[in-house]
């Protein structure tokens, strides 16, 4: 399972990670974002001590989603050191989010 | 290499449909669905027009009940791409993610999705500002100022949903009448908060890199005058392409990309067939999708039951 994240520990779980996090900005009104939560799920499990897989609710949270400027979800974003290495906004299938990682956190 | 008697791609109404009937029918079958279940019925809020529900629904509840449905029958399920399918020695082979399965039959449920408008700065802002799904993304305009693009009942149907959160609209339409259902025509031109823009093409959607979108640029196509707008958010309703960039060689279309079928969802390709939003047809709603899911899977049932004989 991924691990839910909050504006209060954002700072600690995902800047301050020594391995590289993927944030899912999400909400529960959002279809799309309803379609990708198994498989962010799965992810968790699949890349277990390698990348830290995270969801933030959006509808909970609003200091971080608008320091990341995000106006749309769902939005991923991948952050390696502290640092957004990339991000897609919509809903994508699994192999695409693995190709992301492969490319720009591994 | 798994091989299925029958692969259904896509998991909304018309695929989970077609599934339905294909397992109560006792065939080895797969569904592959790129996300989990429901495709565009999860960004729909309400549905007011499926027999059964006369006080509406919620699209995700609608989901649910669906795929509830499914749980208790035998199905193989793949959550994740198809990225091409051949057609060899009458077998189709799918490649879906690192995998390749043999079937030998499809039924193509794959949908469709929101068209792009085409202007200078619809992607660059897509996701900061531009949106496709007014259920998703309304949430970050309330109280805002946004634009919407289109003129059929999409764009009217968002557009009211949208008036609810944000202080102002402008639906602006290319043409001088809209297409949509006369009710939401109605709706929206009287509403207090919409401004009907008419006859106007967005030239440019404008924003910097930080705050995103900022404004759109606009022409009348009849007086040639331009003008801007600040708007903080811009929703595209323009209509749909099909999702059917992986269909195998020789699959016949219409000039849209829709895939024609014949009123049993047979294509011009033995043992594949079409069901739903990503057929050539007029009516792409919920109640047909499920009509169309039904009937493809019963022709795929006699074209698998031919094969065996």
């Amino acid at each position: 399972m991924a691990i839910q994240v909050t504006d209060g520990n954002f700072d600690q779980e995902v800047l301050k990670s020594s391995i590289p996090v993927l944030v899912d900005f999400w909400a529960p009104w959002c279809g799309p974002c309803r379609a990708m939560g198994p498989i962010i799920d799965e992810l968790a499990g699949e890349f277990d001590g390698k990348v830290k897989i995270c969801k933030m609710n959006v509808d909970e949270n609003s200091a971080s989603p608008s320091k990341f400027g995000i106006r749309a979800i769902p939005t991923l974003i991948l952050f390696k050191d502290g640092e957004v290495v990339d991000q897609t906004t919509g809903a994508v299938s699994k192999s695409s989010i693995k190709d992301m990682i492969a490319k720009k956190a591994l | 290499m798994k091989t299925y008697d029958a692969v259904v791609i896509g998991g909304g109404p018309a695929g989970l449909t077609a599934a339905l009937y294909l397992v109560r029918a006792g065939v080895r079958t797969l569904l592959v669905e790129k996300l989990s279940p429901g495709g565009q019925v999860l960004m729909t809020e309400e549905i007011e027009n499926y027999p059964g529900f006369p006080k509406g629904i919620k699209g995700y509840e609608m989901v649910d009940l669906f795929v509830e449905h499914l749980s208790s029958y035998q199905l193989d399920r793949i959550s994740d791409e198809v990225r091409t399918i051949a057609h060899e020695d009458g077998v189709y082979r799918l490649s879906i993610a690192d995998e390749v399965v043999e079937a030998k039959s499809v039924i193509l449920a794959s949908g469709a999705r929101y068209k792009r408008v085409g202007t200078p700065g619809e992607e660059l802002f897509t996701g900061r500002g531009v949106s496709y799904c007014a259920l998703c993304d309304g949430n970050f305009f309330k109280g805002k100022t946004v634009a919407v693009i289109g003129g059929g009942n999409s764009a009217l149907e968002e557009s009211l949903y949208l008036s609810r959160l944000v202080e102002k609209l402008y639906l602006i339409h290319r043409r001088d009448e809209f297409r949509g259902a006369k009710c939401y025509q109605d709706k929206c031109t009287t509403h207090p908060k919409i401004q009907v823009v008419r006859s106007t093409v967005v030239d440019e959607i404008v924003g910097d890199p930080f705050k995103g979108v900022t404004g759109v640029k606009l022409s009348n196509k009849k007086t040639g005058e331009k003008s801007e707008l600040a708007v903080d958010g811009v929703f595209v309703f323009v209509g749909f392409e099909p999702v059917a960039s992986f269909v195998p060689a020789g699959l016949a279309c219409d000039k849209s990309g829709f895939v024609i079928t014949d009123c049993e969802m047979c294509t011009n390709l033995p043992g594949f067939f079409a069901a739903g939003d990503v057929r050539s047809k007029n009516c792409r709603q919920v109640a047909t999708a499920v009509g169309d899911g039904a009937t493809a899977a019963t022709a795929a049932y006699a074209y698998l039951e031919h094969l065996h004989a």
